[in-house]
């Protein structure tokens, strides 16, 4: 009965795009499902496995404390970095040369490459050189990031705030930068208060660029891997080491290529999962319908 | 409820204004009588927002105080002045419900619940809302949400003056005229001063029951629509008021006649002569008193075209070298050549420097 004519020639419309796609993800990802399933000790020696390395991987204790402290990790770097960026986005200037003097500032740390952050900070941090090392210590507390677990945490918190924090403080004041006037003169006129206006108006209005803050800093966070390499290396002990991290020392360590690769896959499903899970509560957050109209203090 | 006085506003945005041309708002007395239905018609970038936030305290004029009834109230913040101002784009909290953000002005000012839930549901019906109240405001069209706008002045039972700064820009014009006839109603209602902030003639002759006309930072005219209409003061008004706007043509005049090119036209009043020294003078008639005429006593003119506008046309000619426009009924055979055209005498203004100048009329001398 389907008498359209068939023409399959649209599909060279979309061959470019899928050889550069399977060129650019595809093909590397097929490679580490490959490792993941197989046993391989060299060219045509591989053995199939299905999915034992995921098995091994699943109940690798080491990898259990890793996937926590990355949770850790991760959770404490967006409980502190987005409120600390929207507050800092709130008290910038908004007109005046004021404005390009505290963009540039806040722009710098987001310049410095990765691996230089953790040099910078492993010498501020020395205490026998460092500047907030010997300080710290001066002041009477004891500080050392090499060998107290905490101190190393504080250290690599610190790191991250100070380098990250700009970043959602820029977005945040794009946002805040993108409201009428006329939202500020409704709200006077309306007799709000401040604390109204931020929750009513600035608030729901940063909602876009917050989801993109929230995203960009969780995968960010998430797949750290330059800064505590370069800082601690991981340790003292295990207590720095993250994800990343292991799967590194895994992989090229230990050079566990199989359960490197399974252990990458699941890395991989799990930030695809969060990411998603992030952005639909933030685009649902506050935008149910309720069913009465009733009161509400 | 009271009567706004402005007493001497002027604004610059400016920290130290040099001259006349700095102010965007140049030095205006004016009393808004309460209750009244005012439109403030302006074209664009005349002052008229200015005006409006000044009123509304978001701006505090450099010059000048503003009295709500007795009391000044040039220093008090916007919240404690009791006016509503519904703004070009509907401003709504968009993590609210409908009924929250009527709400919101009683709630920050402390109102208590019972009160709050019978004004807000009053308001409600007037604004036919009531079934949207428990829906979130940003799911709404633009039209309800200029609604909300407005609902959130309407709820403070002791407003003093509802502001609106050309409030339906965003609205579909079918819309607009069911809103604008909403407007009046409530106005009739409640019987709060409204002004109204517009740059088109149609919503200002409309709405309200006096026009205050803005040029350059200025008031030029304030008066009934008809006033404006017929006896506009100023030669902007009358170009800024009808579609097309008045025909001002430069001339001479020598008691009762304006010397226009070639020809002299007998004018409906006596004035003093006023020659080419005179500064600018301007003869003024609108298209709607200028007629095609037979008789072979009309003035020449030359076609250059005829635009049908539906109701009547509109013919563009050439008179003494100069363009003029005059509305013809829809049936209205328009020559070619030969046209011949006539004047209404009684609706001939003549213009010094722009302003209107009053003559003394004909007939009483006659009589």
């Amino acid at each position: 009965m389907d008498t359209k004519p068939v023409n399959q020639r649209a599909w060279l419309m979309v061959a470019p795009v899928l050889v550069i796609v399977a060129f650019s993800a595809l093909i590397p990802l097929m490679t580490v499902v490959n490792y993941s399933v197989q046993d391989i000790f060299g060219p045509g020696e591989a053995y199939w496995v299905g999915v034992e390395w995921f098995q091994e991987v699943l109940r690798d204790r080491r990898l259990h404390d890793a996937l926590f402290r990355q949770f850790l990790f991760s959770g404490l770097v967006l409980l502190i970095e987005i409120p600390l960026g929207v507050a800092i986005a709130l008290a910038m200037p908004r007109s005046g040369w004021k404005v390009s003097l505290v963009l540039i500032v806040l722009a710098l740390p987001l310049l410095i490459p990765w691996n230089v952050i953790g040099t910078i900070w492993i010498i501020f941090t020395r205490p026998d050189i460092g500047l907030f090392g010997v300080a710290i210590n001066a002041a009477g507390l004891t500080f050392d990031h090499t060998a107290r677990p905490l101190d190393a945490w504080v250290t690599l918190m610190l790191m991250e705030v100070w380098h990250w924090t700009p970043l959602v403080a820029l977005l945040a004041y794009a946002g805040l930068k993108a409201i009428p006037p006329a939202y500020y003169q409704a709200a006077r006129i309306d007799g709000a208060g401040p604390w109204s206006v931020f929750w009513y108006i600035q608030l729901p209005k940063m909602r876009g660029v917050l989801t993109i803050a929230v995203l960009l800093r969780f995968m960010d966070s998430f797949l750290i891997y330059a800064e505590p390499f370069v800082l601690t290396g991981g340790g003292p002990g295990n207590t720095t080491t993250f994800l990343s991290i292991y799967l590194v020392k895994m992989a090229l360590g230990q050079f566990d290529l199989g359960p490197a690769a399974a252990f990458s896959i699941i890395y991989f499903l799990i930030v695809l999962l969060f990411s998603w899970v992030f952005y639909q509560a933030l685009q649902n957050v506050g935008r149910a319908d309720r069913a009465g109209g009733g009161p509400q203090g | 409820m009271a009567r706004i006085t402005l007493d001497g506003i002027a604004h610059s945005y400016l920290p130290r204004p040099r001259g006349p041309g700095d102010f965007a708002l140049k030095p205006l007395d004016h009393v808004w009588r309460d209750g009244g239905a005012y439109a403030l018609l302006g074209p664009s970038g005349c002052g008229k927002t200015t005006l409006l936030n000044i009123i509304s305290g978001l701006i505090a004029p450099s010059r000048g105080r503003v009295w709500f009834g007795e009391r000044d109230v040039t220093d008090l913040p916007t919240e404690q002045r009791n006016i509503a101002q519904v703004f070009q784009f509907p401003v709504i909290y968009d993590t609210m419900t409908v009924y929250d953000n009527l709400a919101f002005p009683l709630r920050n000012r402390g109102a208590s619940d019972a009160e709050l839930d019978a004004r807000v549901r009053e308001v409600a019906r007037v604004l036919d809302l009531t079934g949207s109240l428990g829906r979130r405001a940003r799911r709404l069209s633009a039209d309800a949400k200029q609604k909300i706008s407005l609902g959130r002045g309407l709820v403070r039972p002791d407003v003093n003056a509802i502001l609106f700064d050309e409030p339906l820009t965003v609205i579909d014009p079918q819309l607009k005229w069911e809103l604008r006839a909403q407007l009046k109603h409530l106005h009739k209602q409640f019987d709060f001063t409204m002004i109204y902030v517009t740059h088109d003639q149609t919503e200002a002759l409309t709405f309200a029951d006096a026009v205050v006309v803005m040029v350059d930072g200025e008031v030029v005219q304030m008066g009934t629509p008809e006033e404006l209409f017929e006896r506009p003061t100023h030669t902007f008004v009358g170009f800024f008021i009808g579609s097309p706007g008045m025909n001002i043509l430069p001339c001479t005049v020598t008691g009762a006649t304006a010397q226009v090119g070639a020809h002299a036209i007998p004018l409906p009043c006596r004035y003093p002569t006023l020659g080419a020294d005179a500064g600018r003078v301007e003869l003024g008639i609108r298209p709607e008193f200028v007629h095609l005429t037979d008789l072979p006593d009309g003035y020449p003119v030359v076609v250059r075209g005829v635009d049908d506008v539906g109701r009547h046309k509109v013919v563009k000619v050439t008179f003494a070298g100069q363009d003029l426009n005059l509305t013809a009924p829809e049936e209205t055979v328009v020559p070619a050549v030969g046209a011949r055209l006539s004047f209404e005498t009684a609706r001939l203004n003549i213009y010094r420097d722009g302003q209107l100048i009053a003559g003394t009329p004909i007939e009483r001398e006659a009589a």
